[in-house]
Formats: structure tokens, C-alpha cells, sequence
């Protein structure tokens, strides 16, 4: 798993990668009562607007961590937005998104990369 | 880390002790969760009892400079001097009683919204218990003081802690501190002893539901929040559930939901203009208020209920059913007792019916809303004659 500053998280199969809000931003957040998802077949640059997470108090964008293609996205938490607060670095994933360049996730900070940079938050 | 030009109330290091988030709010280092998050500390409010420390407000006691010992007179007299400032009957309260009014601008427009209680019988006559909100109270006890000049004194009581304790285990919960606190009805205050430290104890709050609001003064503050949380019936909350809780009442927000533009006609608090003051015609935009009472009204808070989407929030526009914009979202959310977004806004009068349909406008994109009747949440006050 591939981790941004932005509190996101990528894990990688193929050329698809899965993206998230990393335990550390869901915490921060607090208790998330909507989700909004991207369209399937949005072109993303890093740094756009890919999600909006809604906590009772405010609205948190959630930005591409990279170049790509969204392929699917995570339905379930229109339902369950709750998930995001349970698993989010796993069922309370956001997006498939299918890479333009699959080399540019090693730009990304590994786990201990990401923890070291929790520590200095 | 701490904002340095931020200011403390006496709980301040037992928010932190107890594990809250801290933020900054009117000017204070106050908490907005602690660790069962909004969520969860709103449920327990509604269940059971929060305590919620709100001493970044202000209280204060106004109070005749020369009584002359006549109960009756005396407050007639303290009553003359406040009410040219603010909308509502201070000359009927009877003792102990309180009543929400709202401090007013030459054009009607609200300067504040606020608390004015009659002390009850025994404390000294021609006295006022007055409490404005956070972010205003340096400007509302400057009004005040400069209106009632040397006739009476402005007694600020802002370095207190001010305790709310809500929910409908709260009065359980007070009566074990305070035995009195019981006998009171709903906007009924008095004053009481606990170990030692002079306490005043309100039936009054923020939430919707039963509970009290509690003056104790600083010494004693966190002795006095160490043992109500001792009681399981009770957990601290933070400023995020006071803010989902108030919402789900239909309680407005100074600062948000009201401000000097608006007068208290347009922000739907009717009942804090009453006839007799109407009549007199001596309220601050007396012309205008008259004029909007008799319905030449140009917007009006409603509560929205969003029907799909996500939650509208603060500045979100409001669209009729043609797309045009009629106004604007004051304050909207997520509420936890309905599991749904709830929102108050302005809009004309002609759109405020309850059952219309409006259109909510978040992040570009159109969201159907229903003007729905306020509180969100019922009330439930204790009321007693």
C-alpha cells in the first residue's frame, strides 16, 4: 500500500489502483455521514477533486492521488458511509482508478514513509 | 499545541485531560468532541445527560445603582433601562422567571440574541440576570452599559463557568447536586449552595431537551464538573453535538442564522416581539418590525428537510422549483436523530409554507428540499406554572 500527504492510500493490482482515506484522515474526520463519489469514466490529474467526505460538521475533499481513469466506484458507502469510519483502509475504499502510469505510485511514501511523516504532524 | 492568544475557561485543562479535541470558538480554546466523536456524544444527549461547558459566553448581572427596597419598583425601573434595547417584556417577569429575547439595532436588526432573567424573591431587587452569546458579548455589555449610564451596573460574570447539563436524565442528575433545581419549570432560574460555592442553576438550554444551564464560579468549577461526570448517566460533549443538537431544535444561531440585517420577524422569533411591545412602539426599528409583523416581509427562516444528496450547509443557495435562486442555507447538517440532512435558510415569504419544495444547491449540483416545520426534533421542556 502507497500512501499521499493528503492522507490517501493506493494499493495497486495490475494497473488498477484502489484509493482510500487512510485510519490517520477518517479519524481526523470523525464520524462520516455521506460520501461523494466520482463519476465512473472521470479523467483524474493528481491533485483534482475526487471525492467530498462529510462528517457532521463539515465537507472534506478528498483529491487524485494520481493520473487516471475512474473504473468503479464504491457504491456501498452511499448507504453506508459508516464504513469509511470502520474499515477505511479496506471495504471504506472510494474508487478504482485505472492508472495512466503505473510507475508513478513509487513517487508515493510507503507505509513507514507515512507513519514517520504522521510523527511529525 | 496552544493558541496563545486564545482564551481559557476554568475547564479548559480538565477538556484536555478528558481527551477532547480543541478548537477555537468565540475566542476561546473550547472542545468539539471529545473521544466518542458528534455522533455518538449527540445520541447520548438525546438518551441520556451531556455536559457541555459553554462558559465562553456571557453572563452578566445588571443591576440598579440605587434601589430603592420595593421589590415591584425596582424591577420596573431596572426593566425601563433594558427594554429600549431589546425586543422583549422584561416589566412582567416574575421573579426567577427568564425569558429569550433578542438585543436590537436602530433598523430592527439583531445585535445578539439573549437571556433576561428577574432574580428570585430574596435576592435584591432591581437585579438582572442577562446572558449573551460569546462572540458578541464585548460589544453587547458596552451597549448596555452605555445605555443605562450611571443608573444601574453592568456586573460582568464572564470569568465563571457557565455548565449546561442536557437530556432527559439531566434533572435526575442536578437534583443529586442541587435539590432545588427540581422545582423549577422550563426558562425558571435560582441560586443555591454546593459545598460551599455559591451556584445559579437555570432550567434552560440549547438542545431541545430538559436540562439545566449552572454558574458556579471558578474555584469550585471543576470539582463541580468532576462529580456530575462521576455519575454514569453522564458524559461530557463537545461543541460539534451542541451544534447537530440546537440544529434539530430549531434554534437559531447568532452569527449564522441571525445577524445585524436581520430583524427577529425575519428570523421567525415572533414570540420574543410581543404585542405589548409592538403596540407601544418603542422598539429599536419599530417602523420596520410593525411593517414586517404585518406582513410586508421580504425573507423568512424556514427549516429545510434535503430529500436526497448531501448535507447543505451554510451559504449552500436555495432555488425555487424553476431553478431560480430565492435564498440562502444559515446553517445545515447531518441529523443524527433523524439519520437525514436538515438545514434552516431565508427564503420569501411566499415559498415558506411547510410541504413546499424548494431545491438545494451543493456543489453545483441540485438536491430536492422540503420546507419542513421547526424543531426538526420535538422539545422536551418541563414546564411548570
Amino acid at each position: 500500500m502507497h500512501f499521499t500527504k493528503d492522507h490517501e492510500w493506493v494499493e495497486l493490482d495490475g494497473d488498477i489502483a484502489t484509493v482510500g482515506i487512510t485510519a490517520y484522515a477518517a479519524e481526523q474526520l470523525g464520524d462520516v455521514v455521506y460520501v461523494e463519489l466520482p463519476a465512473v469514466g472521470k479523467a483524474l490529474k493528481p491533485g483534482d477533486g475526487m471525492a467530498v467526505v462529510e462528517s457532521v460538521k463539515a465537507a472534506s475533499d478528498v483529491y487524485a492521488p494520481l493520473a487516471g481513469e475512474v473504473m468503479a466506484v464504491n457504491e456501498a458507502l452511499g448507504a453506508n458511509p459508516e464504513t469509511v469510519n470502520q474499515a477505511p483502509e479496506g471495504e471504506g475504499w472510494f474508487a478504482k482508478v485505472k492508472l495512466a502510469d503505473k510507475a508513478a505510485v513509487d513517487g508515493l511514501m510507503d507505509r513507514t514513509a507515512y507513519e514517520q511523516f504522521l510523527s511529525t504532524l | 499545541m496552544t493558541d496563545q492568544s486564545l482564551k481559557t475557561t476554568p475547564l479548559t485543562e480538565l477538556h484536555r485531560s478528558l481527551g477532547a479535541r480543541m478548537v477555537p470558538f468565540g475566542g476561546y480554546d473550547m472542545p468539539v468532541q471529545y473521544k466518542d466523536g458528534v455522533l455518538g456524544e449527540h445520541r447520548w444527549v438525546r438518551e441520556h445527560a451531556g455536559l457541555f461547558d459553554v462558559s465562553h459566553m456571557g453572563p452578566a448581572m445588571l443591576s440598579l445603582a440605587q434601589p430603592s427596597g420595593d421589590a415591584s419598583a425596582d424591577h420596573a425601573a431596572i426593566s425601563a433601562l433594558i427594554e429600549p434595547l431589546i425586543s422583549g417584556d422584561i416589566a412582567s417577569l416574575k421573579p426567577g422567571q427568564i425569558r429569550y429575547t433578542v438585543l436590537l439595532n436602530e433598523e430592527g436588526g439583531m445585535l445578539d440574541d439573549l437571556m433576561v432573567g428577574r432574580y428570585p424573591s430574596g435576592a435584591p431587587g432591581g437585579s438582572l440576570y442577562i446572558v449573551v452569546n460569546a462572540g458578541t458579548k464585548d460589544d453587547d455589555y458596552a451597549l448596555i452599559a452605555k445605555a443605562v449610564g450611571d443608573k444601574a451596573k453592568l456586573m460582568r460574570m464572564d470569568g465563571a463557568a457557565l455548565i449546561a447539563v442536557q437530556g432527559p436524565e439531566a434533572s435526575a442528575v442536578v437534583a443529586d447536586l442541587l435539590p432545588g433545581s427540581s422545582d423549577l419549570g422550563f426558562m425558571q432560574f435560582a441560586g443555591g449552595e454546593w459545598e460551599g460555592h455559591w451556584v445559579m442553576f437555570a432550567r434552560s438550554g440549547y438542545t431541545g431537551e430538559d436540562g439545566y444551564e449552572i454558574l458556579v464560579p471558578p474555584k469550585g468549577a471543576t470539582a463541580f464538573v468532576e462529580r456530575l461526570l462521576c455519575d454514569p448517566r453522564v458524559k461530557p460533549i463537545g461543541l460539534g453535538a451542541r451544534d447537530s443538537l440546537r440544529l434539530e431544535a430549531g434554534l437559531p444561531l447568532y452569527g449564522h442564522d441571525a445577524d445585524p440585517t436581520v430583524s427577529p420577524i425575519e428570523a421567525a422569533l415572533n414570540f420574543a416581539v410581543p404585542k405589548k411591545r409592538r403596540e407601544r412602539g418603542d422598539l429599536r426599528g419599530s417602523v420596520r418590525i410593525n411593517a414586517e409583523f404585518g406582513g410586508e416581509l421580504r425573507r423568512v427562516r424556514v427549516g429545510l428537510r434535503v430529500l436526497e444528496g448531501a448535507p447543505a450547509r451554510e451559504g449552500a443557495e436555495i432555488a425555487d422549483a424553476n431553478g431560480k435562486i430565492v435564498g440562502n442555507v444559515t446553517s445545515g447538517g447531518f441529523s443524527p436523530s433523524l439519520s437525514q440532512s436538515i438545514a434552516m435558510g431565508f427564503v420569501p415569504p411566499a415559498l415558506s409554507a411547510i410541504g413546499t419544495r424548494l431545491n438545494v444547491l451543493v456543489r453545483g449540483k441540485s438536491q430536492p428540499a422540503e420546507v419542513v416545520a421547526m424543531p426538526f426534533v420535538p422539545h422536551r421542556y418541563v414546564r411548570k406554572p
